[in-house]
């Protein structure tokens, strides 16, 4: 959302003990991080409606009975906010536990990795994670009782059905930014949606058909927004297995798109001197991150030989 | 438009309106993001009518969709524009404020009654009707294109008629109304800011105009022919008359995109000398005498105008292979061996030196750009934020030249259907292919459709053909042989193929190069054609 300086009206509100002041329309979670508290987020995207689903965000408000995801709580004058009581701070611990016991976390970046250390997450708490399955569907009505000496876990071999993406669902946490980008928020496909129930939970294509037999038109729109890495570009998800992706040694170049005449916007992310992935920025006004297959994998022509 | 050469609106303003009419685009698929903030729209509420021969994926998206027959956009439009007036739901205000032309525009559309528009036009006269009252009655509106329109042998015409809706309704020139034609290639717009068309120096300044002339001679040093120079289609027949004997051509693979292929075959072999300047060895580049190595996007400084007329930044990222150079560069070291001395600027020199001598883009300093996120043109100077929309001052108390009403009338496409070739063939691009597949051929697209007949099902079952079939489409110029793909969203007598694939189905074979003596541009759209069964063996 763009925010103008004329005609908007403020609201104020205290974040730990701080007053602030900022827009009206603004969340709890927008007046913490301008308080300067560093409250973790895992399923918000600054471009999408608030998914309310991973809980790791929460904080107290007075008042308040049940603790408060800040993503999606719009900020009200006079608010007192706690972002560090020993509830939330407890809280946000055992979210990131339960799910950093479930779900392969290793790639879901540098952030969290220092949420978890700050919060004094421990996952393993849960016992050593259980064996990879093929997780298929149980019949309705059907449950199968966890295995007492291991942590349940969505653990599960990545499916690489085409040349562009991977789904390596080992690492979802069913934070519904792919489902919301894919639907209404960006992209109109809606060819993924969460099917079964409980722990059996899974980002799933319809009638879970491999990737090219359903409506997915590969924009990688959903790559785009996954924050754990379960959906990753094949080329990076390849150097990531070989151990041979180095984020700290790769250029990031802003520049526009060489096919249709929109003007989107492309972040060329280079490791030795070769693209290695394709993104949007998220704060540009043409995108919003997103791109369709053109933009985020029609670029390969430029690495291939070129014959002149 | 009126003297600019590029879209009214902005993005933005595509999710902001009430009413959108996306005529002859498609593009869900052909311009994915810009559909976007279309969706946003819908999604908000706002309604869409889709005109296009085929129920496009973007058509999927409408409210209403018309159908219309290919080539009949000037039949729809007159007939739009008659049931506005006659119902008295047109801009009278608009239209006697900021217009001319107004009392000729209505004779010429006085006999487009709806009964007339549905017989010419295949849509019928309830989705007309529907379509004018809505879009007459919104308060704001936009009107957009693509190909649908301009690849036809009277492509400019097309492009007034849609102009005189807005006109006529008085959409644009407001925030949230607008004409909007959605370029197709990544910096069309800014081949046409920078001067590369026959009537126009950089800045869309007329080359007839001699003090404008006078302005670049003097910062150039040189004297420029005051006659404009050739488009497209005017180069093919110097070509064929033997005036134009040599070819410079600059990341193009005319041999395979141009209209009827075996023409062009003739003309570009016929020539005493061709220089290709490309990225790949096209087939363009096979039949050249020399052949230029270019470095490509990602591995050099510039900028691409976008459809919103938005200049943005472009960067390296990467090295060039081999001895692949920058444009700039090849061109320098051309006009020095040709004995000028030329030195190679930096693209930010060339942009500079541009910036001095086209107004619109004065402002623009790379600087400025790069802090931005990029410019709308006009941005006459370092202070000014850049144009949201174009021609608010037809809404202000001085006009300024008042917008003509154009009187256009309705030809029909040159390839006339017959009993020998009685099947109308359209062409396009799919979501994941572009233009000839030099660039997008070399990506691995689970997506991929290659070479095949889109056929209604309704005409594949009169012709006994199924699914997969191979079969021999002939037109009056050429034949190949292409795989039958069923398509339920085209209409019986509407067949479709894409443009991509030259090297298995080379669709110019069939296509015909009547074109349009305003723009130069061939009927690609509107091909007679007939279905032939092979004989199974």
């Amino acid at each position: 959302m763009t925010i103008t300086s004329e005609s908007v009206s403020t609201v104020s509100a205290r974040v730990d003990g701080t007053e602030i002041e900022i827009p009206e329309g603004a969340t709890v979670l927008d007046a913490c991080r301008q308080a300067g508290a560093d409250i973790p987020t895992l399923c918000y995207g600054p471009t999408m409606t608030a998914a309310n689903a991973c809980r790791v965000c929460v904080v107290e408000i007075e008042g308040s009975r049940t603790l408060v995801p800040s993503c999606s709580r719009k900020l009200e004058d006079g608010m007192e906010i706690t972002t560090g009581s020993d509830r939330a701070r407890h809280s946000r611990r055992l979210v990131m536990e339960l799910l950093g016991s479930a779900s392969e976390l290793d790639r879901a970046g540098e952030r969290l990795d220092r949420w978890m250390t700050e919060a004094g997450a421990q996952p393993e708490r849960f016992g050593a994670p259980g064996p990879e399955s093929p997780r298929e569907a149980p019949a309705p009505g059907h449950h199968h009782p966890a295995d007492p000496k291991f942590a349940a876990t969505v653990a599960e071999p990545a499916k690489v059905e085409d040349d562009l993406y991977v789904r390596d669902y080992g690492r979802c946490i069913l934070c519904y930014r792919c489902v919301d980008a894919c639907g209404v928020e960006h992209q109109n496909t809606f060819a993924i949606a969460v099917a079964g129930r409980g722990f059996d939970a899974r980002i799933s294509t319809e009638f879970d058909v491999i990737l090219p037999d359903s409506a997915c038109v590969y924009c990688g729109n959903c790559i785009a927004v996954c924050p754990t890495g379960a959906l990753a570009g094949k080329i990076e998800w390849d150097m990531r297995e070989a151990g041979t992706w180095d984020e700290s040694s790769q250029e990031v170049t802003r520049t526009v798109c060489s096919y249709c005449g929109v003007g989107c916007n492309l972040d060329l992310h280079t490791q030795d001197g070769r693209i290695v992935s394709v993104t949007s920025p998220h704060d540009h006004d043409v995108t919003l991150g997103n791109l369709c297959i053109k933009g985020r994998f029609g670029w390969m022509y430029v690495s291939s030989g070129r014959g002149v | 438009m009126f003297g600019a050469g590029g879209g009214t609106s902005s993005y933005q303003e595509m999710e902001d309106t009430d009413l959108i009419v996306m005529w002859g685009s498609n593009a869900r698929e052909a311009h994915p993001i810009f559909f976007h903030h279309v969706l946003k729209a819908i999604n908000r509420g706002a309604r869409m009518f889709a005109v296009d021969p085929r129920r496009t994926s973007t058509a999927a998206w409408a409210d209403v969709w018309l159908g219309i027959d290919v080539g009949s956009d000037i039949a729809l439009s007159n007939t739009l524009a008659w049931e506005i007036i006659k119902s008295d739901l047109y801009h009278e205000h608009f239209v006697a404020h900021a217009t001319s032309s107004f009392d000729e525009y209505v004779e010429s559309v006085e006999h487009w009654t709806l009964e007339r528009g549905q017989e010419v036009t295949g849509v019928p006269a309830d989705a007309i009707k529907q379509l004018a009252h809505e879009y007459a009655t919104a308060p704001t509106a936009q009107l957009c294109w693509t190909l649908g329109i301009t690849e036809h042998h009277n492509a400019t015409d097309n492009v007034l008629a849609l102009i005189n809706l807005a006109l006529l309704c008085g959409h644009v020139g407001r925030y949230g109304s607008g004409v909007v034609p959605i370029r197709g290639q990544n910096n069309v717009q800014g081949g046409g800011d920078m001067g590369a068309l026959p009537n126009r120096l950089p800045g869309f300044q007329l080359v007839a105009d001699p003090d404008l002339r006078g302005k670049f001679e003097k910062a150039w040093g040189t004297t420029i022919p005051h006659r404009p120079g050739k488009h497209i289609s005017l180069m093919h027949e110097a070509m064929d008359e033997g005036e134009l004997r040599a070819l410079y051509v600059i990341g193009e693979n005319p041999l395979q995109s141009e209209a009827d292929a075996q023409q062009m075959e003739r003309r570009l072999t016929g020539l005493d000398f061709m220089v290709v300047q490309d990225l790949f060895l096209t087939a363009t580049a096979e039949i050249a005498d020399v052949v230029l190595p270019a470095a490509g996007w990602g591995e050099v400084e510039g900028t691409f105008t976008s459809s919103e007329r938005r200049v943005q930044r472009v960067r390296r990222a990467i090295d060039p292979p081999g001895e692949a150079r920058d444009d700039l560069e090849l061109m320098s070291m051309v006009a020095r061996a040709m004995g000028h001395d030329w030195p190679t600027p930096t693209a930010e020199e060339a942009w500079d030196e541009l910036r001095s001598l086209s107004p619109i883009h004065g402002g623009m300093a790379y600087e400025r750009l790069d802090e931005s996120g990029g410019l709308q043109w006009p941005c006459p100077t370092e202070d000014h934020p850049g144009t949201l929309f174009l021609h608010g001052r037809l809404w202000e108390e001085e006009t300024g030249p008042k917008a003509p009403f154009s009187v256009v009338d309705w030809v029909p496409p040159v390839d006339a259907l017959s009993e020998e070739f009685p099947l109308r063939l359209t062409t396009g691009r799919r979501l994941d292919s572009y233009n000839t597949g030099v660039q997008s051929g070399r990506y691995p697209s689970p997506r991929r459709i290659h070479g095949v007949l889109d056929l209604s099902p309704e005409d594949a079952e009169a012709l006994g053909v199924h699914g997969g079939e191979l079969v021999r489409v002939v037109s009056r110029r050429g034949n190949l042989e292409a795989p039958v793909r069923l398509d339920r969203s085209l209409r019986p007598g509407l067949a479709f193929m894409a443009v991509h694939f030259p090297d298995d189905t080379d669709v110019n074979q069939l296509t015909i190069d009547a074109w349009d003596p305003k723009s130069g541009t061939a009927e690609f759209k509107a091909t007679a054609v007939r279905i032939e069964t092979l004989v199974s063996t």
